[in-house]
């Protein structure tokens, strides 16, 4: 049984590039649970905040810290994340997948069938063999989630997934997405897209100017956002 | 002018004859220069992709050695790898010289700064774009040198023609290291030189011609190559 | 679809090691003997060795550089025998300890070539040094080895006899190729400019262009060559026996008739002269 790395809990978070302030320490709280969709105009901090909590970027000041010891590579292991662009290597849509079990340490003789079955789940078993770069965009994004399925993360980091994507091919990809929250992984995801928001948060973060401003249960934030800026933002008016 | 059209004859003759000197030359010359490029692949890739990926004090002046050895003139290499190897040297009793070794060594030498700094180059490029992903996925920067080299193969194939290119068109250093001997080291480049200093001007033009064909063959090769896979690979 | 290109490229590699091997005369004794470009330029070599090699079981490997060069690579023990033409420079290479013994081997001559017009006016002359001051006064093109070799200093020496410092005229009419004899009448063919070379080379040259021969016979252009081996006092590694049997085969009535029946255009090239032995 592996230890639960969360809650995850920033304090005082900053992070500062260029002379910039781009997220003003910010604390938080990300327990196991409810799925955890940040909003926010452009430049608010959303992706930032997600490379943070990953550990791919190291605050300027203040504290990240998850519930077990460890140093981020060891903490990274049970967190997968997902970007906007999918970004897959050079090799078959299969070989991406077995590429991602090999790192976890999985014996040769059992990648194919683990990596298959991935494959199965997300709808891509007979693109197997076909190069990954060739796939379109939808079915690269599934590719990616794929991959992350059999790294058996507790959190799942999600930035803009589906903002390249048509509206099928992002249902897909917010079933699949409903799938690991329904396997018990954390789901901590960024979007554009509120209708998408409405869709899948259980609670919200608004960014704003690197701050948090608000955070609340979906409903309360959509129905009855308490800031002023979140109104503004809910009602289009906010763009940075 | 004449020359030209006479060139041309003796290529012909040399290659419908199926010339065993021309053989034996060319034989020794795709010897040589695939075996020095295959070298030197081995050591650049991997030294191109290290200085791409890793930080370490001195970096930015080992990156621009590579570029600037890039440049090598072959026969300053010959002439250096000469006294390593000469009986009054310090690697005299090895008694590599006048030996294909010695001239895959003196070709190793020049072609190893090109294939690095190209595959240095590749390699920042694609760190780049992958440097977040293959992080996210747990890679160890060990396990992503070889991961990128791999992705970034298409470009790198260019790379090691590139190298293979300046190989087999030297004369300086296989002439000084290898001798031009007849039977044992005598590449086409060293003939070609012999030729003209003899002034069988039409011959060595012949000889010159063949070694381009070859060169051009091999190239259009690796053209074809890879871009059935960029097809394939996008 | 690379890893089967990458197959393929090994399995070339290891197929021209194949045929090259196949083809390589390695696998049996051989000695290194270091020469002059206008020696193997003659294609003495191709006629003389094969017949030694035949006699003996022994493979010649000769590296064909500049005098300069070929003694430099013997003194370093990178070659077992010496074979130049320059018996000063020979007999100091034994005088020094670098050589075992000097043995004369066979000579032929020099000649003085140029343009057919002869700017200079040198045609049929008997003295060579007079001819160079003659050229040096009509500052006719001159195009020299320039390279430290066996012929340039021949040539140097005759320039002292004509008392003109030909050097301090580099650049303008006398020309220093820094080549070996083959480029330096390459250069020479193109400038129709005089040069001085050995007459075998000349024989053999095929980019002969505007030039032809305007001065020959002097005694002063008499071309002596010598073969020694190098002192395995240095260079332990020197193959003596070997060497010592070439040297042996070379000053042989066989070796000598081998050298005297080497042709270029129905011509004999060389003239054997080593001392028979005991006298």
């Amino acid at each position: 049984m592996t230890v639960a790395i969360l809650p995850l809990s920033l304090e005082a978070v900053t992070y500062e590039a260029q002379g910039q302030r781009l997220i003003d320490s910010l604390s938080l709280v990300f327990g196991a649970g409810p799925r955890s969709v940040i909003l926010g105009p452009n430049g608010a901090g959303k992706s930032l905040l997600l490379r943070l909590c990953h550990g791919l970027l190291r605050p300027t000041s203040g504290r990240i810290a998850w519930a077990c010891p460890g140093t981020g590579a060891e903490v990274r292991r049970h967190q997968a994340m997902a970007f906007q662009r999918p970004v897959l290597l050079r090799r078959s849509t299969l070989a991406n997948v077995t590429y991602a079990l090999a790192l976890r340490g999985v014996a040769r003789r059992h990648r194919r069938e683990l990596a298959l079955a991935a494959l199965e789940r997300a709808g891509l078993a007979e693109l197997a063999q076909r190069p990954a770069r060739v796939l379109s965009g939808g079915e690269q994004q599934r590719l990616a989630l794929a991959r992350a399925w059999v790294q058996e993360p507790q959190v799942l980091f999600l930035d803009e997934p589906t903002a390249n994507l048509d509206p099928g091919a992002t249902r897909r990809i917010e079933a699949l997405v409903d799938g690991f929250h329904q396997n018990g992984t954390k789901i901590v995801m960024t979007t554009h897209d509120l209708g998408q928001a409405r869709r899948l948060a259980d609670e919200v973060l608004f960014l704003h100017r690197g701050k948090l401003v608000e955070r609340a249960a979906a409903e309360t934030f959509f129905d009855r956002p308490r800031s002023r800026e979140a109104a503004a933002f809910l009602n289009g008016d906010l763009l940075w | 002018m004449i020359e030209f059209g006479q060139a041309f004859a003796a290529a012909f003759h040399l290659i419908a004859t199926f010339d065993a000197g021309l053989v034996e030359i060319v034989a020794l010359s795709l010897e040589v220069s695939l075996s020095a490029v295959a070298l030197a692949a081995l050591v650049g890739l991997p030294l191109g992709a290290a200085v791409a990926l890793y930080r370490f004090p001195g970096r930015i002046v080992i990156a621009a050695l590579l570029n600037a050895f890039m440049g090598l003139p072959p026969v300053v290499v010959g002439l250096i790898v000469y006294l390593l190897l000469s009986r009054s040297g310090p690697l005299g009793v090895l008694g590599l010289l006048f030996t294909p070794g010695a001239m895959i060594i003196a070709q190793w030498l020049l072609v190893t700064p090109i294939v690095a700094a190209l595959a240095l180059q590749t390699v920042a490029d694609l760190h780049v774009e992958y440097d977040e992903q293959l992080r996210s996925l747990g890679a160890t920067p060990g396990r992503a040198l070889w991961t990128l080299l791999w992705d970034g193969r298409l470009s790198l194939v260019t790379a090691v023609l590139a190298g293979f290119g300046r190989a087999s068109a030297e004369v300086g250093a296989v002439m000084i290291v290898g001798g031009n001997i007849n039977h044992a080291t005598r590449v086409m480049t060293t003939a070609i030189a012999l030729e003209t200093s003899k002034g069988d001007l039409a011959l060595a033009l012949g000889l010159g011609l063949i070694l381009v064909s070859l060169a051009l063959a091999i190239n259009f090769a690796a053209m074809a190559v890879r871009d059935l896979a960029r097809v394939r690979h996008a | 679809m690379v890893t089967r290109v990458l197959s393929l490229l090994l399995a070339l590699t290891l197929l021209a090691g194949g045929l090259h091997a196949r083809a390589d005369d390695n696998a049996g004794r051989f000695i290194t003997v270091a020469s002059t470009t206008s020696t193997e330029n003659s294609g003495l070599f191709a006629h003389l060795l094969p017949q030694f090699t035949a006699a003996s079981g022994i493979a010649v490997r000769v590296v064909a550089v500049g005098t300069g060069q070929a003694i430099k690579l013997a003194r370093n023990g990178d070659a077992d025998l010496l074979f130049v033409h320059h018996k000063p420079s020979e007999e100091a290479f034994v005088a020094d300890g670098h050589g075992v013994e000097r043995f004369d081997v066979m000579y032929n001559d020099f000649v003085l070539v140029g343009p057919a017009g002869d700017p200079a006016g040198i045609r049929g002359l008997a003295e060579t040094p007079a001819a160079l001051a003659r050229i040096a006064a009509a500052e006719a093109p001159f195009a020299s080895r320039g390279d430290d070799s066996g012929t340039h200093k021949k040539e140097l020496g005759l320039w002292q006899a004509a008392g003109v410092d030909a050097v301090a005229a580099s650049g303008t009419w006398y020309r220093e190729t820094g080549s070996g004899m083959g480029a330096t009448l390459n250069t020479a063919s193109a400038m129709d400019a005089y040069a001085l070379t050995d007459r075998a080379t000349w024989l053999k040259f095929a980019n002969k262009g505007g030039l032809e021969i305007l001065l020959e016979g002097d005694p002063r252009l008499f071309n002596q060559y010598g073969i020694i081996l190098v002192s395995a006092e240095n260079h332990p590694h020197v193959k003596t026996a070997d060497g010592e049997a070439f040297i042996r085969w070379l000053t042989s009535p066989a070796g000598q008739a081998a050298i005297g029946t080497y042709r270029i255009e129905g011509a004999q090239a060389f003239f054997p002269n080593a001392r028979k032995a005991g006298s």
